[in-house]
């Protein structure tokens, strides 16, 4: 595949987080009836005038300081006038020349080295309405529940170079947006959208070959599949002798591929123009000052001190602030916790298994955090052993108790008895003379199967460090 | 014998006097103008809907309150007329186009609102071209508006059904909108006052765009005090139009008294003033000459840019209201034409079917000076302009109190006349369009008749906000003339 | 420049272009008449070109006006059907139109 460079461009729609619309008071949810949520105003009725939401233009200039963005100084919204009936007014208010911000960048990290993404624009936006399709009935219904809503459009510069590429940058963008609390970017939902631009160079050319945009792409895996199937595809195509044909491409989940657009594009002229119902948004030092302020710790200042303060690896300080309501359970967990390297070994490993089994959020997590720090307590201070604490993590998910309480109730305290070790300890090496004369005479190796037939012996209680100790004491005495 | 006079005759400052006064009612008002309407309106088409009982009723209400001792406001049954544009609350607006018909406003436009909270009783929609697109209420799905004074002539246009209603006292006041002189020009037409506000004096909200940069609602008087009062009541910030100014309303009948000493006047060169109807410059001369003997003094003014001003106008209005118009698609409301097959053939034939050939030409040129490869030349090229003009009357204005100007170049012409030629009909609207350009306010007045009878107007110009400038000058006039007196003699058989 | 109007691209394939841009159906006889009247039109339009004005800024909003906001607070919606009783076409709580095919 060297003898071609992927290049791709990535333009993602996320939903702000407000509780009206861009240009109206009407409430901004989530399902509900069809046509629940719509006034004169987003349904384009005669007469009616847009007048901007402050909220939407503060998300917009979070967003845009979390991704390094320049906030224009002077900004204004264009109408980009095309026909479609989900369209209430059958233009969309949008900006143009003149938007919020440009000229950002995110940092996917890396330990060699991070992977900067260039930002050609972030934008404010209304969002449209929904067609609904009734294919055996013949007809298609409009619901715009969704019209006005304002969304953010993010555009990469086309930096990125292979699907994972991609898929990396979606992961880091969706955490920072998280962070600072722009939007909820749930692609269920329908808040977070993305479109990728694809296409192919060869290798050390400069010149950016014939694109194909791919579009209906429903969850961070899916955009790096279609976008595996669409860099094969056009590589192919090319080698056959063909080429790529600039279209617009949908991505089917079920056969994992591209397919072209069916219906009859044409070719567009949105001519757009200053909506004139709408005046400059002028963001002055003060304001921008004002919301900078409040911005939180973003995820790469957040990996750098967890490495520091909690003393972990760049990997493990990675996966706890790839999303802020994981990085917050650590923390919180951390407080009740002195081990931060088990810690986060228990959050990363066997929390995230079962969180991911049950596809469940980390703010839904059946486990407290607080429970996660007693369980790394109660095995730091011997009281339970490793081995048992997995089956006592299984029973806290299920029964949604703290493990101390597991522990008591089901008696797994780990036997730190001496007397009654040692009873265990002669009954085994009676049991088995051959592997106790072994390890008398210097085979280290028949500790281990002694100290297996102890822990069988107590159903794993046994506190192994205690048996290990008896076992010497009583074969090298 | 005024006491006699039929309520409808009166200008709306009398009529309200007189209801406040216990003199008169708003019912009686009210039916005195639904008799009038029902008298003349088979030959005048000024009004395209008639809303009687909802009218009457409106009437009965306010003379409870009034019985009652409470003051329903300034206007209290004052009958209004309201262009086919403003959106009132469970009333058909229709703009006077087939693709709106049936379209029952869900709300109240803030200018309705506004009048309603003064007392006003709306009697109706009035006719008007087609989304306020013309000069001469011809291009009306609903057929032309005629003129009282003429039957076989236009009452100008756009607004030309609410002043062809008030000089035929079909009502007591009436409200249009001015896009390029869509309030001035029929007012002049139809030999009544007539005002443009600054724009975003007035809220926009609910009423049906043609070109949001220069629409504004204006109203229509029986004398400059009408014009005042009506001002007074509609202006002001809204909210719910980001482009309305947060200027505070001064009391505009204040200003109706004034010092002629200290007006001054921006005449315009000849140059400027070239072009214009024989009749119609010997009226303007005779007005200029009254402000002179009433002590005002002049000031000449440049206004070169005003050659620009037709070429810049049709591609800045043309070029909103084809963004304006395009959700006219009979999905959501209004007219779809019927047994399409496909969503393309949904917009196309609705459209094709609902616009008439005026909104069809000035939608295609709209469309055609943005479109790729030609917007800087026409559009970019348009709004350069535009500051020029605007640059233009800043400075005039800068000299002097109102720039006194003709409202249009001709007296009203037949019908039929300039239908064909939409080039030659977009060149009448010469002296008024610049004036929405630059955003500034203006009134037009009547300043005397032609030899055949026609009205004829003379507009006074303001800068941004002072229209109180616009009361001074145009009351100053008023009062040493007697040509607002002057009723047409519509025969009432 | 008075040729300009004369080759303004407003012949009927221009026309028709502008009108499907525009989605308005014309008729034959719309697309002479109205493409010579456009032509007339846009060849007046030429004098703009002799304007002093190519240093000036291109003015969009006549008041300077900026930063009109509305605080983030909604309203409880009215409820649908007095919106879709507007509509031409309905179905149930939907806006009714022609089937709109999206899919591959």
């Amino acid at each position: 595949m060297s003898e071609f460079e992927t290049v791709i461009g990535l333009e993602v729609h996320v939903q702000l987080k407000t509780r009206s619309k861009l240009f109206c008071d009407c409430p901004v949810d989530w399902g509900g009836e069809p046509n629940s949520r719509v006034c004169p105003v987003c349904l384009g009725l005669p007469g009616t005038l847009p007048v901007l939401n402050r909220k939407s233009v503060e998300l917009g200039v979070r967003a845009a300081l979390a991704l390094n963005c320049r906030i224009a100084p002077f900004s204004q919204f264009h109408r980009k006038n095309y026909f479609y009936p989900d369209m209430a007014k059958n233009y969309q208010v949008s900006q143009y020349d003149l938007p919020l911000s440009a000229d950002g960048f995110v940092e996917i990290p890396r330990e060699e080295g991070s992977l900067r993404v260039g930002l050609a624009r972030a934008h404010l936006e209304e969002d449209t309405g929904k067609l609904v399709h009734f294919a055996a009935e013949g007809f298609s219904g409009v619901d715009f529940n969704r019209s006005g809503v304002p969304l953010l459009e993010i555009v990469t510069r086309p930096d990125l170079r292979s699907p994972e590429d991609a898929y990396d940058y979606l992961k880091v963008l969706r955490n920072l947006l998280r962070t600072v609390e722009v939007s909820d970017c749930d692609m269920e939902k329908g808040s977070f959208r993305c479109d990728a631009n694809v296409s192919l160079r060869l290798s050390g050319s400069e010149k950016l070959g014939v694109k194909t945009e791919v579009k209906n792409m429903n969850s961070f895996r899916a955009v790096e599949r279609a976008l595996s199937y669409e860099v094969s595809r056009q590589a192919e195509l090319i080698r056959s002798g063909g080429a790529v044909v600039q279209e617009t491409r949908l991505y089917d989940a079920a056969s994992q591929k591209t397919f072209p657009m069916r219906s009859k594009e044409e070719a567009h002229d949105y001519r757009y123009f200053p909506d004139p119902d709408l005046v400059p948004t002028e963001l002055d030092r003060v304001w921008i000052e004002e919301i900078s302020a409040a911005l939180p710790e973003l995820p790469s200042a957040k990996a750098g001190r967890f490495q520091r303060d909690y003393e972990l690896g760049f990997y493990d300080a990675g996966v706890l602030t790839s999303d802020p309501a994981l990085a917050e359970y650590f923390e919180t967990a951390a407080r009740a916790c002195a081990n931060f390297k088990t810690l986060s070994n228990w959050i990363t490993v066997e929390l995230m298994a079962r969180l991911k089994e049950s596809d469940t959020p980390i703010e839904s997590s059946p486990v407290p955090p607080e429970h996660v720090s007693e369980l790394v307590g109660l095995i730091d201070r011997g009281v339970i052993s490793g081995k048992i604490a997995k089956s006592v993590f299984a029973l806290m998910c299920d029964e949604r108790k703290p493990p101390s309480e597991i522990v008591r109730e089901r008696g797994l305290v780990q036997i730190s008895d001496e007397s009654e070790l040692e009873k265990v300890v002669e009954k085994v090496i009676g049991e088995h003379p051959g592997p106790a004369e072994d390890f008398a005479s210097g085979k280290e190796k028949a500790l281990g199967f002694l100290v297996g037939r102890v822990m069988k012996e107590t159903r794993g209680q046994a506190n192994p460090r205690l048996v290990n100790e008896i076992i010497r004491r009583r074969l090298s005495g | 014998m005024p006491a006699f006079q039929a309520l409808n005759r009166l200008s709306a400052h009398e009529l309200a006097a007189r209801i406040a006064a216990g003199r008169a009612t708003a019912t009686a008002a009210v039916r005195d103008c639904l008799e009038r309407i029902e008298k003349t309106d088979r030959r005048l088409n000024a009004f395209v809907r008639v809303d009687r009982e909802e009218a009457l009723e409106e009437a009965g209400r306010i003379d409870r309150e009034l019985a009652a001792g409470r003051n329903p406001g300034p206007l209290a049954g004052v009958p209004v007329a309201l262009k086919d544009l403003f959106c009132v609350k469970g009333r058909e607006v229709t703009c006077c186009s087939r693709i709106l018909e049936g379209f029952i406003s869900p709300y109240d436009a803030t200018v309705a609102r506004k009048l309603k909270d003064a007392g006003a009783v709306i009697l109706g929609s009035t006719n008007m071209d087609e989304f306020a697109m013309g000069s001469s209420t011809e291009n009306s799905a609903r057929g032309p508006a005629r003129n009282p004074w003429d039957l076989e002539r236009v009452p100008g246009g756009s607004s030309g059904g609410s002043a062809a209603a008030l000089a035929a006292d079909q009502t007591v006041a009436a409200f249009g909108t001015d896009t390029g002189g869509s309030v001035r020009q029929p007012a002049a037409f139809c030999g009544v006052a007539g005002l443009k506000p600054t724009y975003g004096r007035v809220s926009r909200y609910g009423l049906v765009a043609y070109a949001s940069s220069l629409d504004q609602a204006g109203p229509f008087g029986k004398d400059v005090e009408d014009l005042a009062l009506l001002l007074e009541v509609i202006a002001g910030h809204d909210p719910r139009d980001a482009t309305s100014a947060p200027e505070p309303v001064p009391r505009y009948r204040d200003f109706l008294q004034a010092d002629p000493a200290s007006l001054t006047l921006g005449l315009p060169s000849r140059d400027t003033l070239k072009g214009m109807d024989r009749e119609v410059a010997a009226a303007f001369r005779a007005a200029v000459d009254t402000y002179a003997a009433l002590g005002a003094k002049f000031v000449e003014v440049e206004l070169s840019s005003l050659e620009y001003a037709v070429a810049c106008y049709y591609i800045v209005s043309t070029a909103e209201a084809s963004s304006n118009l395009a959700r006219f698609d009979g999905i959501r409301y209004g007219r779809r034409a019927p047994g399409v097959a496909d969503l393309l053939e949904l917009f196309e034939k609705s459209r094709a079917e609902g616009f008439g050939e005026e909104v069809k030409r000035r939608v295609l040129l709209g469309t055609y000076v943005l479109s790729a490869g030609y917007y800087e030349a026409y559009y970019g090229r348009a709004l350069r302009i535009r500051r020029l003009i605007k640059n233009d009357f800043d400075s005039a204005l800068a000299g002097c109190d109102c720039v006194i100007l003709p409202t249009a170049p001709i007296p009203a012409f037949r019908l039929g006349e300039k239908i064909d030629d939409p080039l030659q009909m977009y060149l009448t609207d010469l002296f008024t369009i610049s004036i929405n350009l630059a955003g500034v306010p203006a009134v037009s007045i009547n300043c005397g008749f032609t030899g055949g009878g026609l009205p004829v107007g003379l507009q006074l110009v303001a800068a941004p906000f002072r229209e109180d400038n616009l009361i001074r000058a145009a009351a100053l006039f008023e009062g040493a003339t007697a040509h607002h007196l002057k009723k047409p003699a519509l025969d009432d058989r | 420049m008075k040729d300009a109007s004369k080759n303004q691209p407003l012949d009927p394939s221009g026309i028709e272009h502008v009108a499907g841009l525009a989605r308005i159906r014309l008729t034959r006889e719309e697309k002479e008449k109205l493409g010579a009247q456009l032509s007339d039109i846009l060849g007046y339009m030429e004098k703009l070109k002799s304007a002093p004005a190519d240093d000036l800024e291109q003015l969009s909003h006549i008041l300077p006006l900026k930063n009109v906001t509305r605080p983030d607070e909604p309203s409880s919606p009215a409820g649908s059907e007095q919106y879709l009783r507007l509509a031409p076409e309905r179905e149930g709580g939907f806006f009714k139109v022609p089937p709109v095919i999206e899919e591959t």
